[in-house]
């Protein structure tokens, strides 16, 4: 359950402010596929690092399943990315060298799960993803982008956060791997979680149950379908 | 983080990149060998010495006659004046100073020594049944100098191995004679081998019962030195200082500073070479040390430049939960394992380099635990310091800045 109550976000570059968000409000609650929609520069990349925890707002305040997050610690903040969010980049983020199962087993080694889970772990959140059983060895610069970003969205789902947040998630893929990796976020919807998909493609969007379109720091629409 | 995974992902980063860490390490295996080395053959120069030193005898001081007084001195009294000592001298420090273990009163001088048609000139010296004691003299065969031999002023001579094979080869000496100043003296013994002392070769020398030597010898009872040896080396200073004053005492002088005696003390000896080696130690190791702070600086280089390599990594790890006490340790994890991996190949090579310029170049050399430590310890040490900055470097970085880097 995510609640934004008056989110500004100021870059104080020293001589001059830049105002990014000002001033969103909305909630999302849980078990639903939102798109937030915009323009590159429409403060939307901003406004999913402060949902993701990354950022902290200037003002307002963003509770997370009950909890302001708005005010938290660098340290608390990391805490509440272990367990609370996965993410989906862009650009995939793999470590290179390494094999899929260790990419997607990464994030528990933060949160300090016991070894011998680890590996199941890893296994069923590739599951989840579609992942295809017979590469859980390769290494993961051997994938092709499609494959990289399955890889990606199971170590996104290994903690098993109730949050998925996906930056740009297709955006460095052709359009029939988009659409399959859209599908996965579908699926995975379907099975309970909450995703939140930023993008900038209409065509992506759609693939949402409901849209938020983001232009200029301020939310201009808010679509259910 | 667990230990264990940071043990684990700090071998994944090292492996990643085998030639670099590989030569990043070479600088701390260089650095590290060349401190062991230097130190090994410090010390095993130090030990040499000392061990030199301390063969002519242990705890021993050693009274010399006066040498000549410096010009303008109204009364010169020769250099290495041999008339100032006496058996009685000997026998008053023997009785009126404490903490003396034995006194050993010596007459030396060279004489020609011929056993039939061999002949051969070395040092005589008239001893008593002490000196054995005081100068650690061990017997090879037969007897040394005794009480009844110099009660009964017998003319019996023990042959230092030097000598021995000089006049005797390889044959059985005991009990065969040996003309001294053309006066027959009976061999009784031999003794050990010591090697060299740095002073004189203490194997070409023979022993007669001080008695004989004063009487069909030299003809006069001046001593050339007598050696003390002091119960323990803590009471060194205290003895030292009571004979000197017993035998101004013995020889009517008022003044210290005109003493017809020089009274040496042993380990100020081995103080004053080990301070010479000492010294020489420190030098050659500080060399060694700036090539292991070179080593160091290549590690920094190279965390550095593996901090920017890996910045998106770097983001990531913070994204998905990762701390920043999680990413210091686990880039100072890398950097104190390079420079403990270069620790233990360097002290390796160094017992190797050790090893060799005693096989090869014959300097001793010695190579103390407290040394293996001192690399052990300043090796992870340089991993810290200078790994710290990058791994500060590193945790510091925002995490959507560095997720965004290219």
């Amino acid at each position: 359950m995510i609640v934004c109550k008056n989110i500004k976000k100021v870059y104080d570059s020293g001589e001059h402010e830049t105002v990014v968000l000002k001033g969103i409000s909305f909630s999302i609650a849980d078990g639903e596929f939102v798109a937030i929609m915009g323009p590159s520069g429409s403060g939307k990349s901003t406004l999913m690092h402060i949902i993701g925890a990354l950022d902290s707002p200037t003002s307002g305040s963003y509770f997370l399943d009950g909890k302001d997050v708005s005010k938290l610690s660098d340290n608390e903040l990391a805490e509440v990315r272990k367990n609370n969010i996965g993410f989906v980049f862009q650009a995939f983020n793999l470590l290179p060298r390494a094999t899929v199962v260790r990419n997607v087993a990464l994030p528990l080694i933060y949160s300090e799960t016991p070894k011998q889970e680890r590996e199941k772990l890893a296994k069923a959140a590739l599951q989840s993803a579609g992942f295809d059983e017979s590469r859980y060895e390769n290494l993961s610069n051997q994938l092709s982008g499609g494959q990289m970003q399955r890889v990606a969205i199971a170590r996104a789902l290994v903690n098993n956060p109730k949050l998925v947040l996906a930056d740009e998630p297709t955006g460095n893929l052709d359009t029939t791997t988009g659409k399959i990796v859209l599908e996965t976020f579908a699926k995975l919807n379907k099975e309970g979680r909450t995703i939140v998909l930023i993008t900038h493609e209409p065509d992506v969007a759609k693939h949402a149950k409901r849209v938020i379109y983001i232009r200029d720091g301020n939310i201009i629409r808010d679509e259910k379908k | 983080m667990l230990i264990s995974d940071l043990f684990e992902e700090t071998y994944f980063a090292i492996t990643a990149n085998k030639a670099r860490t590989g030569l990043t390490i070479l600088g701390i295996v260089i650095g590290i060998s060349s401190v062991i080395a230097m130190i090994a053959i410090g010390q095993g120069a130090q030990a040499s010495v000392a061990s030199n030193i301390q063969s002519i005898g242990s705890n021993l001081i050693l009274v010399s006659p006066g040498f000549q007084r410096g010009i303008g001195q109204q009364v010169s009294t020769g250099r290495g004046n041999a008339t100032s000592l006496k058996i009685e001298d000997a026998t008053a420090i023997a009785s009126k100073v404490d903490g003396v273990s034995a006194v050993s009163p010596e007459l030396s001088r060279r004489y020609q020594l011929i056993v039939g048609g061999k002949n051969t000139n070395t040092q005589v010296v008239g001893v008593t049944d002490k000196y054995l004691q005081v100068r650690n003299v061990q017997l090879d065969t037969g007897s040394f100098i005794t009480t009844a031999h110099l009660s009964n002023n017998s003319k019996v001579v023990v042959l230092g191995p030097t000598t021995k094979t000089d006049l005797f080869g390889d044959s059985d000496p005991i009990g065969q004679s040996v003309r001294i100043n053309r006066i027959e003296f009976k061999v009784v013994g031999v003794t050990k081998a010591k090697g060299g002392t740095g002073f004189a070769n203490q194997d070409d020398q023979v022993f007669v019962p001080l008695s004989a030597a004063t009487r069909f010898l030299a003809g006069s009872d001046n001593l050339s030195n007598i050696s003390i040896q002091a119960a323990n080396p803590e009471v060194m200073s205290l003895v030292q200082e009571q004979v000197t004053a017993v035998l101004l005492d013995e020889h009517n002088i008022i003044d210290p500073a005109d003493a017809d005696f020089n009274v040496l003390n042993q380990s100020d000896i081995v103080a004053a070479a080990s301070s010479v080696t000492g010294i020489f130690t420190i030098l050659l190791a500080s060399i060694a040390g700036i090539s292991l702070l070179v080593g160091g600086i290549g590690i920094m280089n190279m965390m550095l430049t593996t901090v920017t390599e890996r910045t998106r990594e770097i983001g990531l790890r913070k994204a998905i939960g990762g701390t920043s006490r999680d990413i210091t340790l686990q880039f100072l994890a890398e950097a104190v394992m390079l420079t403990f991996l270069g620790g233990i190949f360097g002290i390796l090579l160094g017992w190797l380099l050790a090893f060799g310029v005693t096989k090869f170049a014959g300097i001793a050399t010695q190579i103390s635990v407290s040394s293996i430590l001192l690399a052990c310890g300043v090796s992870a040490g340089i991993g810290i310091v200078f790994g710290f900055y990058p791994a500060r470097r590193a945790s510091r970085l925002s995490p959507i800045e560095a997720l965004r880097y290219e």
